[in-house]
Order: structure tokens, then C-alpha cells, then sequence
């Protein structure tokens, strides 16, 4: 971007914030949208230590190839603009106000990361521009009433944990249970959701919790720890390699706890087959996207069209790793809400639609878990089905949690 | 190599004039540059500026001192956070939070710097890479989570211009960080071209000699240490300020690698080289970005081995080596002593 | 009493994989007396090689023994194409070349083999040893393995004429290329050599943590912890460092202060150290000269 190209769009932005949203014809748009293309912009952690979910964005940018070379949406080719933040939130505030003030993007869809969303959170509603579906399963993303331009995606992390303690008081109400968690926002999102959900009896049933960070080699000292607790009960909050080398520590030193894995993690590709599957049998978790690894879904209609579409729009991705799955039915509910705006491309309309979501199913979502929003509900997933894991694949049962 | 340090470390001689002259110019290019870009382009300059400080505590350390940190990013760290807090918990106005997560940095640093003196080379590598990596893990501790918000960090407003100046927020608070980087530029240029910096600048380069000279040595160290942390600091709360952010993973280790590499890049003990280094770790990422969404630190790792073959003394180094070609104007170029 | 003994057994294992990461630095330091920043990540690369190899088809013994050889050829390419330019630069610019030379491996395996964890297999056997539960094979034959280079190390250093041309080239380059040694190769070697010994490490240590590209990032910050606590110029100082330092970790996190600050600790007891015995436990005290 040249100097005098800054210059350009600076005016073009100071323009636009004067004239708000202008109408033409019965066609009505705002910044980053035309008769020919609409802007979205995303960040991704592609560098740092947060890289294994870079995949996501690239996912979804193999997707939006796919749908331009359909013929985009309503006669609107996509331009997708992914910048990376390296997962450092001040990072992610330098990329979204470049993609707001100096791109244009229409929207900011998929930002990955707690801290980086909350870092942008503010600008983005003071800017009125729609910050959609981002990636983290924090709950706070669904609070319409303080933040009307922010929207999650995923089901949130409490609301899991949530599922396992009533399943625990259910099934195993003198539970002695030992926890493991990441020791940042994410797991302590875990731990508060479950001690929210066993209520008054967390504080006799939870008997040890110890932590780890990300930058600890292995957990092999946490899982002799929590062993030693004589816990009967395990609470497994961990990102896909900490779950699969506690799974095998826990099995190799001979602790055979009930144990609760949190969906992070329950990929059979990248977290139980490493971990060896004879050694995970029995193990609780939620799910709500297809795994590519569970032989359950071999010849599933849905998965084999995201396998048709990784083998021609993104070959060098990795059809085990349940993220590329992630990012594709993600961007679908994108698209659908691009969709549902027709030529009204305003930021206000966008919102509108995304909060106006009803019944729409993505084919690489669990069967039946359908995706609903309203203007008082940002909360597109709230779905979830418990399985347990028999060695082979994961085998659902019981009814489906949320609305 | 120790004489080619010693070589950049000497202060150029150019007229005084043309130089004073010169610095006019581009102080009032800088001046006008928010009304000639964009805010985003004005945000970024910001952070420069806010770099630049780093750079210019961190050169003070390692260029002047000869003692490496591999930890900045934890003073950096502590200043965003007391800038963060103050404002956040006690409703302190955010130019007053400056000073405080100054001071507050002086006497970590000072701290740190003690045993720090008894360690050379690897060790205090390894001792300041330490800290920089603990610092985050500090910042969570679930002691002084009321405090620091824990894992969520915390949010702050930014503020809005005085006086009714007619400036948005993003130009106010490029002025604003520019005033404080000129008043830090002040006093680490007063300080090094001074006693002070001929005793920094003798005690890395012949330790003993100096010691027997009667420099105090483990004084200036550890005072070395404050200092740079000091600017640290400064640079801290003023970047908590712009981001309107902080959290424990805003300061990563990476950050801590960024500022020497920032450091080394721009030039080592040069003052300047603090702009060229700011410049770097601002622009050069996401250059490397633009270029490949697959991979972008292997090309950020080419760019950085790139600088390094091409400006071995960093750029700063550069300018100075090609200034000193131009004056000789003779046509044989000049040996480099190895 | 149980549970304390687990947990020492425990940090002894994983003190087992900083020792052989050490190992590595302390063969780079002796070398070139330089610390490879991207030591780790070269380790790393390397172990990403041997397992194209093992699913490739190839046996696992020839493709550890081939790895080696390929990781001993990269270091000394790396050592002549990249390094060698820079020779003569001020220090710290070399120390920015290898963190070029991280972030550029880091993000070349990242983007070759993808981000997913994948199981390294390890040549012991899958059942534990004497029937106990508290470590497996493959940690106790890690040990040996790690102990077994050091032993070559140290014989190669002490006893072989090129172990003894190469600390002479590193220590004073000036002096060593009188007497006749070819400086340039001796670091090249240095680099090769060091690179073979990450790979070996790398290689025990990828079936404990998984293989992925940030494998090592974790590990290479406790390896040199290890290795300065024992002494940098003394290879078995850095194993036993190693060991101290697992355990260390282990005991402080279960017992004293908790997880979430055990790093932290861990390390400001091995800078007391250090502040105490500036040269490491075991290393040599340098006598500046003026």
C-alpha cells in the first residue's frame, strides 16, 4: 500500500463516515460493499505460538474461493481478507483497525482468540461494525444488550462444563473429582462453568485442581498429582496436546478415573489416536461438529462433501484435523447470513440477519443440532450432544443439551 | 568485533548546525504526518514512537552497557499494567500514569539489576530471559488477580483530546507519545553523551580498566538496568494507553525477542537506531504477512537474516559507515577491521 | 510418600530430555562458543525428517541413524551458507541470524507437515519396565541414550586430536590457525555435530511430548537453564543439570508453590545459583585477564 494510496482511502474513510449509509436505487450498502463485491476481513493467529489454528482461516478462505467460483453470493463476489496477529492482542487491534479504517471491510468475521476479541471489542461497536463469529468459546460474546455489533459462534465453554456436571450428579453424585486446566482464559472458563453446574456441592465433590501453561513440556507432574488426590473423577480441560499426553500418562501410571474430556480436544485424529484409543476408552465428552477421524461418519454425506472440497480447494490441508472442518461450517453460517441480507449490505442489516438465523443446518454439524439466533440470543450454537468413546468412534447418546 | 562496537559507539562529526537544521526538518515532518495520513496509519506511527522509547532504554543496556536482555517485555509489561490499573481502578488521568509506571520501573529494574551484576553473557541471558518468559505467568497469579484481571486483562479508555483542541483521539495521542518520546529522547541523549555514558561505554568494553579508572561499576550497572527500564516502562503505559488493552498475552516472550531484535537491527549503541528499530518491529511483520499467509515467519526470519548480512552493524551502523564514505569522497573505500 | 517418590521419578524423566537438549548447546558452545538459539527448532526439523522417513516404510533404525547423518549435513550447511557471512559481526547480530534461523524452521515445519500433533514411535518396548507403574520404557531408555552421548562427547573432546582442534579453534581462533587448524571447518564440524546431537534428542524426545513445530519451544528454555546450572563447558554438569532442574520443577510445582508459578520459581532458584557460582555447578571459573 503506497503512500498515496493511505491518502486515498483516508479520504474515502472521512467521506463514508460523513455520508453514513447512502442509498442507490433499491440496493442500499455501506463500506466494503458494491454490485460486485463484498469486503469481509479476519484475523488469524498464522504466526506465534497459537499457529495450529491458523488452519481455520485458511479453511475458510478455500471456501470463499469455492463460493466466488460459484458465482459468489446474490451476484457479489467475496473478497476475504485474513491478517495475521500472531495471537498478541495489540496485534489484533493494529489488523482490525487496518481492516475497518484502511480495507473497508464490510464486516470482521472469525477473529480468533479470547484476548484479542476483547481487545477489538470495544472499537468494533464504537464503529459500529460487525464483529461475527468469533472465534472463542467465551460467554461474554452473547450479550446483545451491551454489545450489539459482537456475536460468537461456537457453543460457549461454560455452558459445556455445564453438560458434564449435571451428568456427573446424575450418574456419580459422590464424584471425588480431580481437574486439570489451562491456566488462562479458556480453562478457567471450564472450571467455572462446572463448579457453576455442581452448585453448592462443587466445593465438597472438586478435591484437587492443578494447572499447567502452555509453555510446560509435558503434564505427566499434574497427572501424578491429581493421581495421588485419589480422585475418582477426571475433569480433562486441556488443548490437543496436553489432552492426549494426560490420557496416556493417566492410563500409563495405572489411574482409571471416570474421565470428562472438554470438546477442545475430543478429535480422534489429533488428540486419541496419538494418545492411543485403547487407552481413551470411556471417555466422556460434547460434541457438535462431524469428527473426519470417526468411522461413524465415513460415508456421511456431509463429511464426504467437505472431503470433495478439501481435495480440490485446499489439498495442502490435513483431513484429520477437525479446525478445517471448523472453519468450513463457520464460514457457511456467513455466507447464509450474506445471504439472507440481499442487496442491503448495510453493517445494520448484517446484524439484523445474523441475529435472524432459524433453523438453519450446516451438513457437517452432528445431525439435528440446527443454528438459531434472535436479536436477544447471539448465541449461534448452543447444541450439544454427550458420546462416549468405545475405542472406535464416539457414540452419542442421550438428549440433545440446549435449544 | 569489539572494535567495530567501539567504532558506532563514537559520536559522528557533523557540523552542529546542518545536524540542528536537520532535526527542525524532520520534526515538523512529523508533526504534520497525522493530517497527511490516515488514523489507522496514525495508530501505527504511535506505536513506533512507543517503540522507539523501548528501543532507545534497551540500547542504553545492551548497545552502551554491553549487557544483553532478553526480558524486556516484562518491564514493558509492568508499565502497561500500572498505567493499566491506575486508570482502570483508581480513575487516575492517564498522563499522570506515566510518571508513576516510570518510576515504578526505575526500581524494579534497579532491583533486578543487583544480582544481575555478578552474571555476564549467557548467564544474564538466560537470567533476563527468565523474566521475560515468568512475567506473564506472574501477571495471572491468583493473588493479585483483583488487581490485574486475571487471565481477562484489562480494558481502558482512550483519551479524548484537551482543550478542545480540534484533534481525534488518534492524533492527540500521536502528540502526546511524541512529546514524551522527545522528553525521553532529552534525557537519554543528555545522559549518554555525558560522564554517564562515557562510564557505560567504558565499563563494556574494558571492565577492569575502568574499575581501576575509578568508575563504579556495579553503580552504573544496576543503574543501567533502572534506567532502561525506566524508558521501558514509559514506552509501556504509553503503548496500554494506545492499545486500550492490556493482558498477559499481549507480552510474551516473543515481545521481549522482537525488542532486541529491534535493537540490534536499528543499530547498537545508537540513538537514532532506536527509530530504525521501531520501524522494523512495526512494519517488517506485516510485510512478511503480505507475502505469505503459509508461512510468515520464515520470511520474517529471511528478513531478519537479510538486515543482518546486508547492515552487519544494523542500520543506524549503516548510514554512519555510508556518511563516512561520502565525506572521503576519495575513491578507495574503506577496509573494514574485523 | 508414594506420590513424592512418583513425582522425583517423574522430574527425572523429563530432567532426562532437558539433559539431552544440553547436550546440544554445550556442543555448540565448546564448538563455536556461540549458544544456538535455534538449536531447539533444528532438533525439531530434524525429528520431522525421521519421521517422514519411518512413513516412508524405512526400519526405525536406519532412519534414526540416517537422520543423524542428514542433521549433521544440515548443521554444517547451515553453519557454511548462513552463519559463516556473519562471522565477523558484532555478537548480538549473530544472535539475531539465529533467531531468524528459529522462526524460519519453526514456521518451514509448520507449514510442511501442518500444525496436528503426530505420534513418534519409540525403538523400547511398549511395556513398562520391572512391572512399575511410575516410568516407562521409553523414558529409562531415553536416559541411556542421553548418557551414552554424553560419554561420546566427553571421550571425543578429552581424547580425540579433532575434539581438542576443535576447542582450541573456539577458544582462540588466532592461536589455533598457527598451529595449523582450519578454524572454519572446526566450527562448521562444531555446528554439524551439535545438530546430530539434536536430532538424537529430538527424536527421544518427540514419543514423551508428541511431535508438532513448537515441540521444542518449551523444552529449550529448561535446557539451557540446565545446561548453565551444570556449566556450560562441562558436558556432564549439563546432564546432571538437566536432571536437577526436572525435578526441581516437579517437587516446587506439586508440593511448594502450585503450578501456575513453578517456571518462575524454578528459575529464580537457578539464577541464585548462578549469582553464587557464576561459572555453574560444575563449570570452570574464567579468570578474566586485562
Amino acid at each position: 500500500m503506497s503512500a498515496k494510496q493511505l491518502v486515498v482511502s483516508a479520504g474515502v474513510s472521512i467521506g463514508l463516515a460523513l455520508a453514513a449509509p447512502y442509498a442507490l436505487a433499491q440496493k442500499k450498502y455501506d463500506a466494503g460493499a458494491s454490485d460486485t463485491e463484498i469486503k469481509i476481513g479476519n484475523t488469524m493467529p498464522y504466526s506465534g505460538p497459537a499457529s495450529a489454528y491458523g488452519t481455520i482461516g485458511k479453511a475458510a478462505a478455500a471456501y470463499i474461493k469455492k463460493i466466488n467460483e460459484e458465482g459468489g453470493v446474490n451476484g457479489r463476489k467475496i473478497n476475504f481478507i485474513s491478517v495475521d496477529d500472531g495471537y498478541s492482542p495489540p496485534k489484533t487491534v493494529e489488523m482490525a483497525r487496518k481492516l475497518v479504517e484502511q480495507d473497508q471491510v464490510l464486516l470482521l468475521w472469525g477473529p480468533l482468540g479470547t484476548p484479542s476479541n476483547t481487545a477489538i471489542q470495544k472499537y468494533m461497536n464504537a464503529k459500529k461494525v460487525p464483529q461475527l463469529h468469533v472465534y472463542t468459546g467465551a460467554t461474554k460474546w452473547n450479550d446483545p444488550k451491551n454489545f450489539p455489533w459482537t456475536m460468537g459462534w461456537q457453543p460457549s465453554y461454560q455452558a459445556e462444563a455445564r453438560i458434564y456436571a449435571a451428568h456427573l450428579l446424575k450418574t456419580k453424585p459422590d464424584a471425588k473429582v480431580a481437574i486439570l486446566y489451562q491456566n488462562d482464559d479458556y480453562g478457567k472458563d471450564y472450571l467455572k462453568g462446572f463448579k457453576d453446574g455442581l452448585g453448592a456441592k462443587a466445593a465438597t465433590m472438586i478435591i484437587k485442581e492443578v494447572s499447567y501453561e502452555t509453555s510446560d513440556p509435558t503434564v505427566d507432574s499434574q497427572i501424578v498429582q491429581l493421581q495421588g488426590s485419589g480422585a475418582d473423577v477426571f475433569f480433562n480441560i486441556t488443548t490437543p496436546k496436553f489432552a492426549a499426553q494426560a490420557i496416556r500418562k493417566a492410563y500409563d501410571i495405572g489411574w482409571k478415573p471416570v474421565q470428562y474430556l472438554n470438546s477442545v480436544s475430543a478429535s480422534i485424529g489429533s488428540v486419541l489416536k496419538p494418545a492411543g484409543v485403547e487407552k481413551a476408552v470411556g471417555i466422556f465428552s460434547v460434541e457438535y461438529l462431524k469428527d473426519p477421524q470417526d468411522p461413524a461418519f465415513a460415508n456421511d454425506k456431509g463429511m464426504n462433501e467437505w472431503r470433495e472440497f478439501m481435495k480440490k480447494y485446499y489439498p495442502e490441508g490435513n483431513i484429520t484435523d477437525v479446525f478445517n472442518v471448523s472453519g468450513y461450517a463457520s464460514i457457511q453460517t456467513l455466507i447464509q447470513v450474506l445471504k439472507q441480507c440481499g442487496d442491503n449490505l448495510t453493517r445494520e442489516n448484517v446484524m439484523k440477519q445474523a441475529a435472524n438465523l432459524k433453523n438453519f443446518e450446516v451438513n457437517v454439524l452432528l445431525d439435528g443440532i440446527k443454528i438459531n439466533t434472535s436479536p436477544t440470543d447471539f448465541a449461534p450454537i448452543e447444541q450439544e450432544q454427550m458420546a462416549k468413546f468405545d475405542g472406535k468412534e464416539w457414540v452419542r447418546f442421550g438428549e440433545t443439551f440446549g435449544k | 568485533m569489539t572494535t567495530e562496537i567501539a567504532l558506532s559507539a563514537a559520536p559522528a562529526a557533523r557540523p552542529a548546525r546542518s545536524r540542528l537544521a536537520g532535526l527542525a526538518v524532520l520534526f515538523i515532518v512529523v508533526c504534520a504526518l497525522p493530517f497527511l495520513v490516515s488514523s489507522y496509519t496514525t495508530f501505527q506511527l504511535t506505536l513506533v514512537i512507543v517503540y522507539s522509547i523501548v528501543l532507545l532504554g534497551l540500547n542504553i543496556l545492551t548497545g552502551y552497557n554491553g549487557q544483553i536482555s532478553l526480558g524486556h517485555g516484562a518491564f514493558y509489561a509492568i508499565g502497561a499494567y500500572v498505567a493499566a490499573i491506575l486508570m482502570d481502578k483508581y480513575g487516575v488521568p492517564y498522563w499522570a500514569t506515566i510518571p508513576v509506571s516510570g518510576a515504578l520501573c526505575l526500581v524494579v529494574g534497579f532491583l533486578f539489576g543487583l544480582p544481575a551484576l555478578r552474571l555476564e553473557g549467557l548467564y544474564l541471558a538466560l537470567a533476563t530471559f527468565a523474566l521475560g518468559v515468568s512475567m506473564p505467568q506472574l501477571i495471572k497469579y491468583k493473588g493479585i488477580d483483583t488487581w490485574t484481571g486475571g487471565v481477562q486483562g484489562i480494558t481502558i479508555l482512550k483519551p479524548d483530546p484537551p482543550f478542545g483542541l480540534p484533534l481525534n483521539q488518534d492524533q492527540w495521542l500521536f502528540y502526546f507519545c511524541l512529546a514524551v518520546a522527545a522528553v525521553m529522547f532529552w534525557l537519554g541523549w543528555n545522559l549518554l553523551r555525558g560522564r554517564v555514558g562515557r562510564a557505560l561505554i567504558a565499563i563494556r568494553d574494558q571492565p577492569i580498566a575502568a574499575e581501576a579508572m575509578g568508575v563504579n561499576n556495579a553503580m552504573y550497572k544496576s543503574l543501567a538496568f533502572g534506567v532502561s527500564a525506566m524508558f521501558t516502562g514509559v514506552a509501556g503505559a504509553l503503548g496500554a494507553i494506545a492499545v486500550q488493552f492490556v493482558a498477559p498475552d499481549s507480552f510474551s516472550i516473543f515481545l521481549s525477542i522482537s525488542f532486541l531484535v529491534g535493537v540490534v537491527i536499528g543499530g547498537i549503541a545508537s540513538i537514532s537506531g532506536a527509530i530504525w528499530g521501531a520501524l522494523f518491529i512495526q512494519f517488517v511483520p506485516n510485510i512478511a504477512d503480505q507475502i505469505s499467509k503459509a508461512a510468515p515467519w520464515a520470511i520474517y526470519g529471511v528478513f531478519l537474516i537479510g538486515f543482518m548480512y546486508v547492515m552487519p552493524v544494523g542500520v543506524a551502523g549503516a548510514i554512519r559507515i555510508f556518511w563516512a564514505r561520502m565525506k572521503r569522497k576519495a575513491g578507495s573505500s574503506p577496509q573494514r577491521s574485523g | 510418600m508414594e506420590t513424592f517418590l512418583h513425582q522425583v521419578i517423574a522430574g527425572l524423566a523429563t530432567g532426562g530430555i532437558y539433559a539431552s537438549v544440553a547436550l546440544a548447546l554445550v556442543m555448540i558452545y565448546q564448538a563455536t562458543h556461540h549458544v544456538n538459539f535455534a538449536q531447539g527448532e533444528i532438533a525439531m526439523f530434524s525429528t520431522y525428517i525421521a519421521w517422514s522417513l519411518i512413513q516412508a516404510g524405512m526400519p526405525y533404525w536406519v532412519a534414526f541413524f540416517l537422520t543423524i547423518v542428514i542433521a549433521f549435513v544440515l548443521g554444517v550447511l547451515v553453519e557454511r551458507i548462513i552463519v559463516r557471512p556473519v562471522e565477523q559481526a558484532p555478537v548480538l547480530s549473530v544472535v539475531v541470524v539465529f533467531i531468524g534461523l528459529l522462526v524460519i524452521f519453526n514456521s518451514l515445519a509448520g507449514w510442511i507437515y501442518t500444525y496436528t500433533i503426530k505420534t513418534f514411535p519409540s525403538p523400547f518396548p511398549e511395556k513398562p519396565p520391572f512391572g512399575t507403574h511410575l516410568v516407562s520404557s521409553h523414558e529409562i531408555g531415553a536416559v541411556g541414550v542421553t548418557l551414552v552421548v554424553l560419554a561420546l562427547l566427553y571421550s571425543f573432546f578429552r581424547f580425540t586430536p579433532l575434539g581438542l582442534a576443535m576447542r582450541a579453534a573456539a577458544q582462540n581462533p588466532e592461536s589455533s590457525r598457527l598451529v595449523g587448524i582450519r578454524v572454519g571447518w572446526m566450527l562448521a564440524l562444531g555446528w554439524g555435530l551439535a545438530s546430530a546431537i539434536g536430532a538424537i534428542a529430538g527424536m527421544m524426545v518427540a514419543p514423551i511430548v508428541f511431535l508438532d513445530p513448537n515441540m521444542m519451544s518449551g523444552i529449550l528454555l529448561y535446557a539451557f537453564a540446565a545446561a548453565l546450572v551444570g556449566g556450560i563447558d562441562n558436558p556432564g554438569g549439563a546432564v546432571l543439570g538437566g536432571f536437577i532442574v526436572g525435578v526441581l520443577e516437579n517437587v516446587l510445582g506439586a508440593y511448594v508453590i502450585g503450578n501456575d508459578l513453578k517456571l518462575s520459581v524454578a528459575l529464580v532458584l537457578i539464577i541464585g545459583v548462578l549469582v553464587i557460582r557464576p561459572s555453574g555447578l560444575f563449570g570452570r571459573v574464567h579468570v578474566t585477564r586485562v
